[in-house]
Formats: C-alpha cells, structure tokens, sequence
C-alpha cells in the first residue's frame, strides 16, 4: 500500500472516530416518544404496529428479490422460465393487502375518534402563535403571558465558539427554552384553542401527540390529559417566515395543588404589575435607566428583526438606524408603531409595559448614533395611547 | 383529426428537412423540431438544473452540519430550502421525464416525430426563461422566494419578501410548458401508433406517460389558478386566503395540494414505466401482469385525486373528513402493492444479470418501496400529528423522489445512453456512479427518519442538541452523494464522445421497437411506420 493511501485511510479512520465519540450517542433518541397522555400512548402502539407490519412486509418482499438475486442469475447458469400472467395470483396479492389496512384502519379510527373528542374540558389555554413567539391566555383566569424563545443570541449565533460534539458554548436546552413555560394542572382535561395572529404556525409538543396548526382567523382545538408532572418541550411545526426554528414551546405540568398555588402567585404578580404600571407614571427615569431598560428590551422583542446593530435586514426589516421614525418623527407617531405595529410589523402594546415602551422608544431615538437627545416616560407612552 | 391527415402533415413537414438538413451550431438547437434534439435539450436542461438545486441542498447541509448559525442567515435557508425544492421538483425531475417522453415514446410507437413538432420545440424553450426569473430573485433587493415550495398563504401574500410576482409568472411560464408537453404526449400517442399497436399492445412505458400526461392537464390549471389567486392577494387586494377579508388560509393548502398530490404521482408514474422496461430486459423475462400493470397505473392515478387532504390532518379538519382522507390514502397502497409485487415476480425464476441500469432499477424497487412504506405509516391520520412537517416527511418524500424518481431516471438513461449516443457507456464507471449514489443516499436520508420520529421540525436552520449525532451524519451522505453524481456527469460525457460501438440492439433481453433502428438512432426514424402484429 501507498504512502498516500495510508494517509487517506488514516483520515478517514480519524474522521469516523471522531464521528462515532462524539457526544453521548446513548441519549439520542430512535424512536417516537411514548408521551405522556394516553392518547400519546395509543399514538404510539399504532406507530410502532405500523412499523412492525411495514417490517414484516419489507422482509417478505425484498427476501423474495434478494433470493432470486442470488439463484436466478444468469452467471448461475439460470434459464428464464416462461411464465407473466396469473390471475389467482394478482386476486390474491390485492386482497391480502386490503385484510392488512383494514387491520391498521380500526385502530386508528378509534384512537383518532378520542382525539378528536373535545368535549368536558376543565380548563381551557388559548394558544396564539405570532412571528415568532407563542401567546398563552386562561380563560376565566385573567393570565395572559407571551413565551419567547430565552437561548441568549450569542448561542445560537456561535459567540462563544461553534458547536464541538461535547455540547460547549450550547447549553442543555439549547433553543428549546422560553422565559415563561405554559403551566397546566395534571390529570386534569386541558383543551387548548389555536389560533394565530399573522401567518400559519404549528404548536407541537410530541409528549402529548398534539400538533394542530395556528391558522390566522380561525380556531383550532386540540386537548391532553397528562399523567405525571415534568417539563415538555416542543417547538412550532409550520414553517412561519425567518424565525420559525426559534420558536419553541415549553410546557411545565404540575400537580393540581401546584397549578392551584400557581394561578394565586400568578395573580398577585398582575396585581402587582399593575401597581407598578401606575407608580411608574408618576416616576420620571434618568437617561441612564431609559436606555439600559431600552436595550434589554430591544434585544428581547426587537432585535431579530431589526437587528442589535439597528440596522434591519432591508427591504424585508427596515433599519431604525438613522430611520425617520427614529431621528426626525414625533415620538407620539414613534410609539404609535411600537404599540400597534405597522404593515408586517406587530403590535407590542399588549407585550410591553408602559416603562419598557417608554424605555424602548427612548434607546431607538439614542442609540446608534440617532442621538436624538428624546427622553420619553411612561406618561407619556400613557399619553400617546390615550389619544 | 385522423391519424392519416397528422401523419401526412407531418409527412410534409419532414420533406422539408430533407431538403435543407438540419441547421448547425445553436440554431440547430434554438429552431429544433426534432423529438430527439428536443429530447436532449430536456435532459440535458434537467441535469443542469439538478446540479443549481443539488447545490443549494449542500448550502442547506453544510449549514446544518453542526448546532448553531455558521454559514447563512436563517431567512437565506429559508430562501434556499424554497427554491431546492420548486428547483428539484419543476426543473429536474418532470423535463427529464419529458425528455424521456420525447426521445422515446416516437420510437416505442413507431411515429416518425411527436404530433406537434413545432409548440414542442416551444414547450421546451420557455422552460430556461421561467428558470432564469425564478433564479433570478436571488440577486434582487428582497431575495428569493423563501415561503417553502408548498408557498402557504399568508406567508407568501401579505408577509412575503416582495419575491411573490416573480415566483407566481415564473410558475405559470412552468405550468404552459407541461401542458403543452402533455397535450403533445397524449395526441402522439393517441393518433400516431403504429398501425396494428392497440392501446393493450403499447409498452407499459408509453402507457405511464399516457396516463400521466392527463395528470398534468387535469392540475396544472389548478396550480396556474392557485398561483394567480396569489398574486392578486398580495397585489390586487384580493382576499382569498385571508380572513380578514372574509377568505381562509386553509382553501390555499386545499386548492394547492388538489394540485400537488397527482403531481406527486406525475413525478412517479413515468418511474414506473421505465423500470417496468428494465426490469424484464435483464430478467430475459416478460413483464409479470402487464394488464394488471396497466390498472394499477390508471387505479393510482384516479385515486390521487381524492387523496390531497392528508397533507392537511394538522389544519384542523372535521372528524369525517379526516377518516375519508385516511382511509383513501391507504387504499394506494393496494395498486401501489401490485406494481411492486409484479416487479419482484417478473425477476422471480428469471436469468439474471446486473448492469447499471438493472442495478439502479433493483435499487429502484427496494428504496421506493421504503418510501411507500413511511408513506403508509404518514397516511394513517393520528400518528401523522406526529410525523406532520418533521424531518420524518423528508425523509419519506426524498426516499420516493430521489431513489424514487431519480434513480429511475438514471436507469433510463444507462439502459438508452447507447441508443442515443451509439455508444456504450463505461460500465465501470457507471457501476461507481451506483454504489456511491447507493450507499451515501442511504447515509443521507435514511437517518432523518430517526431525527423526525425524535422530534426535529423540518425547514429549520438550526436544531436542539440532541439532534447534532444524526444531522452530522446526514451531511457527510449529502456531500458524498452530491459529488457522486458527477460520476454520472463523466460516464455521459465519455459517452457521447467515443467508447465501443453499440449495435442496434446492445441488450439481448430488451424488447421494444426503439431496438429495431440504428445506434445511435437517426435523425429521422419510422417515416414510414413499421408493423406491429
């Protein structure tokens, strides 16, 4: 052998190591979830009879191949026989077929009947996917809370160095995380609206075999009735512009005692953010605290559209930097847009408190170099929306 | 119109030929009314553009490689994963089935031409241009489509990127060509038989063109319409797909896929009738059931027009319709079943030998039979909320188009190569061209079913990190058999300029009348017809 086949053969005896260490290749995952919920369950027995019957087929079709490969091949001295036409045999390989998909349309028709049963829910979660964020709201509850993807930027955008096989510069959860998991009670019939607010998105969470598109207009209805409290994480499924891979969905179930404990805290928390709301009209904020709570707000709500370097992705996003908007409108028409939206742009009124909007539409009109020298409070956002 | 005055006219027409030869240098090719010039021009044109979608495929990998944004931004994969598809399924694998079509269906029936010589040379040179605009989007301001070759309202309406009017007449200058393609297929076939060649006496391979070509002019207005409804939606204030406006998002994915699901069977049936010839060539055996061949065809192509809705479980459709639609899709795999089984008896006690061709044809059978499978698995409608728009839908699509569709259309190519060109092609090489494609296709899709069963959306440009092992693993395939395909480019080019001379008939189990003229063939072939009894 070669000194240059040697070498080639090391390379790729070193490559398929490399391939075959590379992180822990004990946790990744074959097959289907079993999940959660019965109807997860039911979902998978008829996946993996599916399977089986898709085996046992393979097995008997392409054995008949491989053993006519092998015995009547012409090197074999094999004569071709004569024969092209058998209609009890074309009868039967139609009708055992037709036994065979009766035998998996059964089950499937009934385990397809109960998901489809919606009825004696005992707690009712609208679901609503917008570009690129998840909305969740209790009804009878007064809860609403969006779910934004929580991965910090510099993850995903390799700043702390790629990917290496052993998981560094990612963390675990790595883009299936959100800074407020939807929270449901166990054991109890959760039945979720989905809809939309733009385009088409698809919330999914495997462990519970739900998958049901968001559709802007219309209402969806899926439920799950999980057994054990955890944390499932899902991600949305239709393809919904620039972000859809960044929009995941995180479901923590808890006990119902906890759920119960939770929806208390949850509302004290409103009440809470509601007397925050009024203190901070009267507050006035330094420019200092303005841009600082601006950044952190762009970044989190902003910043995938119009970019930390505020200068959009064109023509699709447009730059803030130096934009008229920005530098030369007045801030009544700037905040307008913030909570509002604008064209494919969408509101953030509901999302945002009168701080952060004041916040947010001060550090637009400062950072950058649009020094516009605006400093905006939150009366005046209170203002501005009031008229 | 009889088949004596077509016959006469075109009698005439190539009187004319006659007299002044064929041009030379490009206008032979620009002014061409030769099926076999024409012919050529679609495959060579589909080669090309499988390499343009081939290579925005190893963009697409080499950025999902690893975790995390190395190479493209996320609204380029986007346009990318858009334009791979429509690319793929438009530019490469329907004009290599008409190339097919044109080279070979004139010389299975004994006609001398195809019926319209004149709209087909048209048919095929509008294809470059639709291309040209939809490539062109690229380089403008807003980018390219980037709303998925599905192209779902309102993603590609009211929050498209500005590329929609581009993509909209790039697609209805698509649809005119196979149209036109298809009404040409069915009126030569129709009027231009050979006298004594029944419709029962016709190769399986002209009945799959046959059949198919009603496909496409049974949807293609309906892909023409759906497209049209868009543009006025982003563009005329139009609210079809908006319910704002009183229209719904959903009637796009119904309208739509009322098209793409018979497209998805134009893409396979013309497979079917090429492997269909192999297959008994080199088994030196007769087709098994060529009546029941021929039913099943037909059976498969009406049933794809009830089946659309099971792309759409997830959208929210009423219980019954959901039942309908399942147990419809699953009713395929009955005629599905008998093609594959009719296969495995025509090899079945037969005298076997495995050139390229029958290699990619056995491969043929077994790959698609795979994809048939996960078809099955996806039809059945509540694990589908679990399959839906997950790698395990790539996976199963790629398993039917690629070593589907694609393999066909190589085996095709190997098996006539010498007819074409009057050469053998390089069996060694072709023999590389197949184990590499074979095994790295393989290492390419096969792993995606496990990524989609474990829960990867599809159209994503980055992934969880449970996902990293597997993805890794399916761009090495995706380089692999990227590169190999440039095996196929080198066996052709070898071909056409020299290697051992192919006799008329360089296959000894093949059958057909294709056989009974020179390699390479003629220009001109069965100006007069031959006689079939």
């Amino acid at each position: 052998m070669s000194r240059g086949n040697q070498s080639w053969l090391m390379g790729a005896w070193l490559m398929l190591t490399s391939l075959l260490s590379s992180s822990a290749w004990a946790d990744t995952q074959l097959n289907l979830t079993k999940g959660v919920t019965a109807v997860s369950r039911e979902v998978y027995d008829l996946h993996m009879l599916a399977l089986y019957i898709c085996t046992a087929i393979g097995v008997v079709v392409f054995g008949a191949m491989f053993w006519s490969m092998v015995f009547h091949r012409k090197s074999k001295g094999a004569k071709a026989a004569d024969f092209h036409e058998s209609t009890k045999v074309e009868i039967l390989w139609t009708a055992i077929p037709i036994v065979i998909l009766i035998a998996m349309a059964v089950p499937a028709t009934s385990t397809l009947i109960d998901m489809e049963n919606n009825d004696n829910s005992e707690v009712t979660i609208q679901v609503t996917g917008s570009q690129w964020k998840w909305h969740y709201k209790y009804f009878d509850q007064n809860i609403e809370y969006y779910s934004v993807l929580s991965t910090p930027r510099e993850e995903y955008e390799n700043q702390n160095g790629t990917f290496e096989g052993n998981g560094a510069a990612k963390n675990e959860n790595y883009l299936l995380e959100v800074d407020r998991h939807l929270v449901i009670p166990a054991n109890k019939k959760v039945r979720f609206l989905i809809t939309s607010d733009d385009v088409i998105h698809a919330w999914w969470v495997p462990a519970f075999a739900v998958k049901q598109d968001a559709n802007p207009g219309f209402i969806n209805e899926a439920w799950a009735i999980v057994d054990e409290p955890g944390i499932y994480r899902g991600q949305c499924a239709e393809l919904c512009g620039k972000d859809h891979g960044f929009m995941p969905i995180v479901v923590e179930v808890k006990s119902v005692a906890d759920y119960e404990i939770w929806l208390s805290e949850q509302h004290a928390l409103t009440a809470k953010a509601a007397d925050a709301e009024k203190a901070s009209l009267t507050a006035s904020m330094s420019k200092e605290e303005l841009m600082q709570l601006g950044e952190s707000t762009y970044m989190a709500h902003c910043a995938a559209c119009h970019q930390p370097t505020g200068l959009g992705l064109p023509p699709t996003f447009p730059a803030l930097k130096g934009s008229p908007v920005a530098t030369q409108g007045s801030i009544a028409d700037h905040i307008d847009i913030v909570q509002n939206g604008k064209g494919m742009m969408p509101p953030f009124g509901k999302q945002l408190t009168l701080q952060q909007v004041a916040a947010l539409v001060t550090y637009e009109r400062n950072a950058w170099g649009n020094d516009t020298g605006d400093l905006v409070q939150s009366a005046d956002v209170k203002a501005a929306s009031g008229e | 119109m009889t088949t004596e005055t077509i016959n006469e006219s075109l009698d005439d027409a190539h009187n004319d030929d006659h007299h002044d030869h064929k041009m030379t240098g490009i206008k032979r090719w620009l002014y061409t009314t030769n099926h076999k010039d024409i012919g050529t021009l679609y495959l060579w044109f589909s080669f090309i553009m499988l390499l343009t979608g081939g290579a925005m495929a190893m963009v697409i990998r080499a950025e999902l490689f690893q975790p995390g944004l190395q190479l493209v931004e996320p609204d380029f994969f986007n346009q990318l994963t858009t334009v791979h598809g429509l690319i793929m399924v438009f530019g490469a694998i329907m004009p290599a089935f008409t190339g097919f079509a044109n080279w070979m269906i004139p010389m299975m029936i004994g006609a001398p031409d195809m019926a319209l010589p004149r709209m087909n040379n048209w048919s095929f040179w509008i294809l470059p241009f639709a291309f040209a605009i939809l490539l062109s989007s690229f380089f403008m301001e807003s980018g390219a489509p980037n709303f998925g070759w599905t192209f779902y309202a309102p993603l590609s309406t009211t929050y498209s990127n500005g590329s929609t009017a581009f993509f909209v007449f790039a697609v209805h200058i698509m649809g005119i060509s196979s149209i036109m393609g298809a009404i040409n297929i069915v009126v030569t076939i129709m009027n231009l038989r050979a006298p004594g060649m029944t419709y029962m006496k016709m190769p399986l391979f002209v009945w799959t063109f046959f059949i198919t070509a009603y496909l496409l002019i049974a949807v293609m207005p309906v892909l023409a319409g759906v497209v049209t409804m868009l543009l006025t939606d982003t563009y005329f204030g139009t609210s079809f797909f908006d319910a704002a406006g009183g229209g719904d998002p959903v009637m796009f994915q119904h309208i739509f896929w009322f098209f793409g699901h018979p497209e998805v069977y134009i893409m396979i049936l013309p497979a079917f009738g090429i492997v269909s010839t192999i297959i008994p060539a080199f088994s030196r055996k007769k087709l098994f059931g060529y009546s029941s061949m021929v039913y099943a065809t037909s059976s498969i192509a009406l049933l794809s027009f009830i089946v659309w809705a099971h792309h759409m479980f997830t959208t929210g459709m009423p219980l019954f319709g959901e039942l309908f639609f399942m147990y419809c899709t699953m009713l395929i795999a009955v005629p599905t079943g008998v093609k594959v089984f009719n296969w495995v008896a025509t090899m079945w006690r037969g005298s076997m030998t495995f050139e390229t061709p029958m290699l990619f044809s056995i491969a043929f059978v077994i790959l698609f039979t795979i994809g048939g499978f996960s078809g099955l698995m996806l039809a059945l409608t509540p694990v589908d909320f679990q399959y839906h728009d997950t790698y395990f839908v790539v996976a199963h699509f790629h398993y039917v188009l690629v070593t589907g569709s694609l393999f066909s259309i190589y085996a095709g190519a190997y098996y006539w190569l010498p007819k074409w060109t009057g050469h053998m092609y390089s069996e060694s090489l072709g023999k590389w061209h197949f184990w590499c494609s074979l095994i790295s296709v393989n290492l390419l899709f096969f792993p995606m079913h496990f990524l989609g069963l474990a829960g990867m959306p599809r159209r994503i440009p980055d992934y969880a990190l449970q996902f990293a092992d597997f993805n890794k693993w399916v761009s090495i395939g995706g380089f692999a058999f990227g590169i190999s395909q440039l095996i196929f480019l080198a066996v052709v080019i070898k071909c056409i300029k020299g290697g051992e001379k192919a006799p008329a008939k360089p296959w000894d189990g093949a059958e057909g009348l294709e056989w009974t003229v020179a390699s390479p063939a003629p220009y001109h072939t069965f100006s007069t017809p031959p006689k079939v009894d």
